[in-house]
């Protein structure tokens, strides 16, 4: 197995916080390091800690300086995390654990997919397809409730930001960013080419957990038509 | 006990420290943007620190409150008045009849916390009572305060009482009574020069020689579009040695980023879990207070100090703090 050269580094970067670093790219094998290590956070949260925040490399955790009983809370926390990580096993292999979102494409819900298909060069059927048949990792979620940043998604169908942002972008909308692709799941301004809508909520406040997605999961779209989207919207 | 808005104000919401534990789902932090003044609203009435208060922002709502209740105001001077007369902040206040408390023109700073005993009884959302506006759930359903809102107070606690009773002690017959003993939160800010004291962060090797300079020896103004999730800043534009390439990783409250367009942002409470841009410097976060409370078109300046220093700082706050905690006990005993 070839090993990454990149050491796991930790720094301090705020009077409550520490970074641990995985890597400097987003790749699958560093996302899967991020996910190795909460996942022990959330069975072993040291003393003190406040939360943690996981990205595509890296990975905060907050804690309170004062639960540390030392001048320098920082070294203490320190020697915690570097302790776990010599102990953890980032060898293990996921379970695939798919979650399938409907999507209904183009016409009102999805006003950009013409732009999309016309700026790739190939028709808006193949957009669909193309969308509707790849598998995307869920690197993380940020950025509002349940926005999952997903990677893997065909250059076939890539299309740059809007040059000028939608000051409000409809909770489901599905949209495509240069190479990412996502699901807005609040209504928020935003810059992504909207190629569909989701009648499927991706964060629900009384669901357990809340978030439809979770990182390491492995989202799939696949299409519906606008009468499925009603009677699914209906469901809710 | 109960809370009525006459009027909301502009943008007056309920808020704590904030919702921790969720950002890995994208929920952000939210809470109080001035935590300090919102810790001594709620220490000084005999609330816990974290207890729910009304973040009050530049224009005032107009509440009535009922006879019993016992509050405090801090943070900007928004020029409050009970039934008319002008009541300190910093001083508990306890009423001997039901009153209306309207704030007025905002004298200084731009954020006021309004904090009453017991705290306000509303559901815990993700374990905190603040608003999230945009995803609209927290606080009082999910939004600002609006006219004939009623708020439900929670239950007092013992040291509220003990508070409640020295005051009753004083047998005045207005229909207020305002505390002899006061707890000192005003900072002196000049509009027109506030210090803001930062350290590196971790891009700050990556700026260009010349913005560096000029980070650190020009003014810098507060841009009229800065709002609760940050402060976006206007003056000499920062320029980068080469251009990065970033991935998206953690934010917090106080980092500063600049975007493409070279204008520094202070992300504060309602930050997004996560970002892209470059982050050059991080405010300390005893200097948080300060920005919070600056209105569009003041003037902050950039210091340079270490992280060491900076905890250092943040001890000492939280050295004072108990101080103040443990000075309350002494006047409950």
């Amino acid at each position: 197995m070839e090993k990454s050269k990149f050491k796991t580094e930790i720094s301090q970067i705020s009077e409550t916080s520490a970074l641990i670093e995985f890597g400097k790219e987003i790749s699958e094998d560093i996302n899967k390091k991020v996910r190795t290590f909460c996942a022990y956070l959330d069975e072993h949260p040291f003393y003190g800690m406040v939360e943690y925040v996981p990205a595509f490399a890296s990975v905060s955790a907050v804690y309170n300086p004062l639960k540390m009983n030392s001048e320098s809370p920082y070294e203490v926390v320190k020697s915690i995390l570097e302790d776990m990580l010599s102990k953890l096993d980032f060898s293990s292999v996921d379970e695939e654990h798919i979650v399938e979102i409907p999507v209904c494409y183009g016409g009102e819900f999805g006003p950009d997919i013409e732009h999309v298909a016309e700026i790739n060069n190939i028709t808006v059927d193949e957009v669909i397809k193309i969308h509707s048949e790849g598998k995307y990792l869920v690197y993380m979620i940020g950025f509002s409730p349940g926005f999952p940043y997903i990677g893997g998604m065909s250059e076939k169908i890539a299309a740059p930001r809007r040059e000028s942002p939608r000051i409000v972008i409809p909770a489901g909308s599905v949209g495509i960013a240069g190479m990412q692709t996502g699901v807005y799941p609040i209504e928020t301004p935003g810059g992504w080419q909207l190629i569909g809508r989701t009648p499927t909520k991706m964060f629900n406040l009384d669901g357990n957990p809340q978030s439809l997605l979770k990182s390491g999961d492995i989202a799939k779209f696949y299409p519906i038509s606008y009468e499925e989207y009603l009677e699914l919207e209906e469901e809710k | 006990m109960s809370i009525s808005v006459l009027s909301p104000g502009l943008l007056t919401t309920i808020q704590d420290f904030g919702r921790n534990g969720y950002q890995k789902y994208g929920v952000i932090v939210s809470g109080a943007m001035d935590t300090y003044a919102m810790r001594l609203s709620n220490i000084m009435i005999g609330n816990e620190e974290n207890e729910s208060v009304l973040e009050i922002t530049l224009l005032g709502p107009t509440l009535k409150l009922e006879k019993g209740t016992l509050f405090s105001i801090t943070g900007g001077d928004l020029s409050p008045t009970i039934n008319g007369k002008n009541i300190p902040r910093g001083k508990p206040v306890y009423l001997n009849k039901d009153c209306i408390l309207k704030f007025g023109s905002c004298k200084t700073g731009c954020r006021s916390y309004f904090a009453v005993a017991g705290g306000f009884d509303v559901p815990n959302v993700m374990e905190s009572k603040s608003t999230y506006l945009r995803a609209e759930f927290g606080g009082f359903n999910g939004r600002a305060l609006q006219k004939n809102d009623i708020l439900s107070i929670g239950v007092k606690s013992s040291k509220s009482a003990k508070i409640i009773k020295k005051l009753e002690d004083i047998k005045e017959k207005s229909d207020f009574i305002v505390s002899s003993w006061y707890m000192r939160n005003f900072m002196r800010q000049n509009p027109e020069n506030t210090i803001i004291r930062v350290f590196e962060d971790r891009q700050f090797h990556n700026v260009s020689e010349e913005s560096i300079n000029k980070f650190f020896s020009s003014k810098f103004n507060v841009d009229t579009r800065s709002d609760r999730m940050g402060y976006r800043l206007a003056g000499e534009k920062i320029e980068f040695k080469e251009k990065l390439e970033m991935i998206s990783e953690e934010v917090s409250v106080g980092t500063i980023q600049i975007p493409p367009d070279g204008n520094p942002i202070i992300l504060l409470a309602d930050r997004q879990t996560a970002g892209g841009y470059p982050k050059i410097a991080h405010v300390a976060s005893v200097d948080i207070q300060k920005i919070v409370q600056l209105k569009p078109n003041d003037k902050i300046t950039f210091k340079k100090i270490t992280l060491k220093e900076a905890e250092r700082l943040y001890f000492q706050r939280e050295k004072d703090i108990l101080k103040l905690k443990k000075s309350i006990n002494i006047i409950t005993i």
